[in-house]
């Protein structure tokens, strides 16, 4: 009898019809999710949806915020509370079609606003390495589900860091994509112009076999495009002739001593395969998060203006019109949220709007400068993924600019608009440390390929967290 | 450097009730988070584009035909109340 939760997603789908069947696989997966102990899941599947695809039926997690017909889409939050949409997200009807059937939804931050999960109305996501620790956020349970083994794979949305740090901080590879090359048609919307779907996946293999059944324009989403570039499969065993730039201002000052270390390592196998390791700069990137922090909010506190009471979701009782609104949103709306509803309101604000969202766009391109110039000279940059390990459950919860600062890494590449990967480099008093590789837009293949040769050589295991 | 007032403003424009105690945390709070934000009032941006978007893209035209969209009763499902066929609010006025 095979182990089925041992194989990655790509050697069950290989495996489905040989060894063992997909209801077979399916159930193996539903029971585990169903028994979660960790709060990865917010709801699981009774049945698989029929599937014939390339992907063989091997079951998906998929993210609160992705909608799904009929199944509760609440993106962490009261406010959408057992909200069960009309439609299903484009990339969740691609990939099912694709021969992944939907396993459950997965617990998150509150409208994808948090590093740690513990913003979700539904309750905080335990890390399964540490279960007095967060699962880093805001695709906590995403995540989690991977790194536990309570899922083959999962779908997870990234604005600011929100799969590579999850994924960083519970032991597994997660992508961040091109901005457009993956459709953001029924994501439960944050901030549009920096929303992006991605996999959250055991390894790189697994990464760019979902990935490449993700992507394609949707004429139902304007800001989408197609891929320019042929999918493959990751296949690199060496990185000869690969150059690759440390930034200074993102792998020195604010990062854990242990996650340096592991970072540092990780480095030398690069060197061994072949690789030149040599600092660039990002002069911008310091500031990448002050940018990150008007933009975001600002962007958020418009798409969330259609929270009203009205037409779907909570509504407060109340005998007229405006206190209605006021008091649904009052009751509806988590702390995070609402700081960042007021953040974006007052940055867009009159007499505000040229000094923050103005100058936060300028910021903007003066990041995309600094990328395209240290592409010149580099194929990709690396750093670590998260500043820290994955951190105690309440360490940062009283102090909002500190869990802001655990997307110092991953949030210039979110504004450039890159890809970018984490993948595991080791570990640190026990504890997952994520590498972060980015490149140049629409570069993903070759990236993968890179993290592919990086993480034969790391030889990173996880399997103590499926235990 | 944000006040009461400035929170109770900002809250009204956004159609959000904060309660007292909300309104002198969130006070603290965006002060703090703003004071960090004010760094890129430090750099030269002059004469620099604003972003608004990362990936060009031309615009995204489309033939203007019309196609089904979802049924009335499948919206109103998820509606808080609903009065013939549309969705039932309290009376501005009251």
């Amino acid at each position: 009898m095979t182990d089925l939760i041992a194989l990655t997603a790509a050697q069950a789908a290989d495996g489905v019809g040989a060894d063992f069947s997909a209801d077979e696989l399916f159930d193996a997966y539903r029971r585990r999710a169903a028994a979660d102990e960790l709060n990865a899941f917010l709801w699981v599947a009774e049945d698989a949806a029929a599937s014939d695809g390339p992907l063989n039926g091997v079951p998906l997690a998929v993210k609160d915020l992705f909608c799904t017909e009929g199944v509760p889409s609440q993106s962490g939050s009261k406010i959408l509370e057992d909200y069960r949409p009309p439609y299903t997200a484009t990339v969740v009807d691609k990939l099912a079609a694709a021969g992944a059937p939907l396993l459950g939804k997965t617990n998150q931050d509150e409208f994808a606003m948090g590093s740690s999960n513990e913003n979700s109305a539904f309750g905080p996501v335990l890390n399964p390495w540490d279960r007095t620790r967060v699962p880093g956020g805001s695709s906590g349970g995403s995540a989690a589900a991977v790194a536990a083994g309570l899922a083959p794979w999962a779908l997870g949305t990234d604005t600011g860091g929100s799969i590579r740090q999850p994924a960083a901080l519970c032991g597994i590879v997660g992508l961040k994509p091109t901005y457009g090359t993956v459709s953001r048609y029924g994501m439960i919307a944050f901030a549009s112009s920096l929303d992006q779907a991605g996999p959250l996946t055991r390894d790189v293999t697994d990464c760019a076999l979902l990935y490449r059944h993700m992507t394609g324009a949707d004429p139902r989403d304007s800001t989408s495009l197609a891929h320019p570039e042929e999918p493959r499969a990751p296949s690199a065993e060496r990185l000869d002739g690969i150059r690759l730039g440390v930034p200074e201002e993102l792998s020195g000052e604010g990062i854990e001593e242990g996650v340096l270390a592991s970072f540092r390592a990780a480095l030398d196998r690069a060197v061994e395969l072949g690789a030149t390791v040599e600092t660039c700069r990002l002069p911008h990137a310091p500031h990448a998060l002050s940018a990150y922090y008007v933009l975001a909010p600002a962007e958020a506190s418009a798409n969330l203006a259609r929270y009203d009471g009205v037409r779907y979701g909570l509504r407060a009782t109340s005998d007229d019109l405006l206190s209605m609104y006021t008091e649904t949103r009052h009751d509806g709306f988590g702390a995070e949220v609402k700081r960042r509803i007021l953040i974006g309101t007052y940055a867009l604000s009159s007499g505000y709007y040229d000094a923050y969202y103005g100058r936060a766009q300028q910021v903007r391109t003066k990041i995309a400068e600094d990328f395209r110039a240290a592409f010149a000279d580099f194929d990709f940059v690396v750093t670590p993924t998260s500043p820290s390990v994955a951190f105690a459950l309440g360490a940062n919860t009283h102090d909002p600019l500190a869990m802001y600062l655990n997307d110092y890494c991953t949030v210039p590449m979110s504004l450039a608009g890159i890809p970018a990967i984490s993948i595991p480099s080791g570990l640190s008093e026990g504890l997952p440390v994520g590498f972060q590789l980015a490149g140049p837009a629409f570069s993903e293949y070759r990236l993968m390929d890179a993290a592919y040769a990086l993480e034969r050589a790391l030889g990173f295991d996880g399997s103590a967290a499926r235990a | 450097m944000i006040d009461r007032e400035q929170v109770l403003h900002v809250a009204r424009l956004a159609r959000l009730r904060l309660s007292d105690e909300e309104v002198e945390t969130m006070a603290g709070e965006l002060s703090s988070i703003l004071g960090h934000i004010e760094r890129i009032s430090e750099l030269d941006l002059d004469g620099v584009q604003p972003t608004t978007h990362v990936v060009e893209v031309e615009n995204a035209l489309r033939e203007d035909e019309p196609r089904p969209s979802l049924p009335r009763d499948v919206i109103l499902e998820q509606a808080p109340a609903t009065q013939d066929g549309g969705f039932l609010v309290p009376s501005p006025q009251a």
